[in-house]
């Protein structure tokens, strides 16, 4: 009896094992032809294209490094900005921009905030793509010395491991232990420096399932979701802190997005 | 009118090779919409490599290919600076030709 259990519990062992090595496997041969890169062209174009009602290009948003300045900016956000006293993560500050500088109402700036993986697609899902990409290979360095930073850190940390929801869940429920799945997916422990790196520098991705770029606003939008939370609102101070806490704690790893995922 | 496509093509040893990687729907014609319509089939059906001006690859595609999809291959000859056309028609009848040089 104890020997048939234990061949049973080694089998069931092997077949996770051998599952994860075949989707490492499979999301290694797609790399090479990644789609996220006609995000990024077509993100580029419309950074540089000039824009809304007042025609500004993005050329003149300031993704913390200065106007326009796109390369590397990514790996230190979210950032404190000073002009609008505000932490902000990426698709924030790109709002931020398209509401400030370009003269678009802020409903008219989130409007679609994510595609629908056909006609209904998303200029900020681009945006994000072209600007990620061009922090690929970048130490990630985000900084907590300004004291709202500090803040949105707590409250990001204090996020994740809280329970509530129908289903008394917390981010940490499937994500503060290793070896954690759903359905056969491994779940990474973003607990860990190792997990939240390997998972915070592979998002924004492309989903080969849904055939769109989706963002890391998307990741937890959808997390949210699926733990039955109430809807987390796009741009919100609560995403931009849970972006917080796992780009903090992604520090020192490369970027390496976008990436490609099943 | 799709996106332009990306176009690499690198010469190793004495062969060249593409990798190129399009936007398009794919759409297989056995999924249905919200209101539990068949969405119709809308897919690539040819696709055509020249070098130079000369055809080095013609492939028939069908429903089964990926949306989106990336195609890779390899022929003999090629210089650097030469000349890579891509160009796919769809079972629309809509076409797109892209262009890239030996590297």
């Amino acid at each position: 009896m104890g020997a048939a259990l234990t061949a049973v519990a080694a089998s069931v062992a092997f077949a996770q094992g051998s599952t994860a090595d075949a989707i490492a496997k499979y999301r290694e041969a797609l790399q090479d032809g990644n789609p996220a890169e006609l995000w990024e062209a077509r993100g580029e174009e419309l950074w540089k294209t000039p824009r809304g009602p007042k025609k500004v290009a993005f050329t003149a948003c300031d993704l913390g490094l200065g106007a326009g300045v796109v390369k590397g900016a990514y790996a230190q956000m979210p950032r404190y900005f000073a002009d609008a006293d505000r932490v902000m993560d990426l698709e924030s500050r790109l709002v931020w921009c398209m509401v400030e500088q370009q003269g678009y109402t802020q409903e008219q700036a989130t409007k679609v905030p994510f595609g629908d993986g056909s006609a209904k697609r998303s200029d900020l899902e681009a945006l994000a793509a072209y600007v990620v990409g061009q922090s690929r290979g970048v130490p990630m360095r985000v900084s907590l010395d300004h004291p709202k930073m500090k803040t949105m850190y707590a409250l990001g940390e204090k996020m994740f491991f809280y329970r509530g929801g129908t289903h008394d869940f917390a981010c940490s429920t499937c994500h503060g232990e290793d070896a954690k799945r759903i359905r056969l997916q491994d779940l990474p422990n973003l607990t860990t420096r190792e997990g939240a790196q390997k998972a915070y520098t592979t998002w924004p991705a492309y989903r080969v399932s849904q055939g769109e770029l989706r963002t890391m606003e998307w990741r937890l939008n959808d997390c949210f979701r699926q733990q039955r939370f109430p809807e987390l609102k796009y741009d919100s101070d609560a995403a931009v802190a849970l972006t917080t806490f796992l780009a903090y704690n992604a520090n020192g790893a490369p970027y390496a997005g976008p990436a490609i995922k099943r | 009118m799709a996106d332009p496509m990306k176009i690499r093509a690198t010469l190793v040893g004495d062969s060249t090779e593409v990798k190129v990687l399009m936007q398009h729907e794919m759409e297989t014609g056995q999924r249905k919409d919200a209101q539990g319509k068949t969405i119709p089939a809308w897919f690539i059906q040819t696709v055509t490599a020249t070098w130079n001006g000369k055809t080095v690859l013609t492939a028939q595609w069908g429903t089964s290919v990926a949306k989106n999809p990336f195609l890779a291959f390899k022929f003999k000859g090629g210089a650097k600076g030469d000349r890579i056309q891509i160009t796919w028609v769809d079972n629309h009848g809509d076409k797109r030709s892209d262009e890239a040089t030996i590297a």
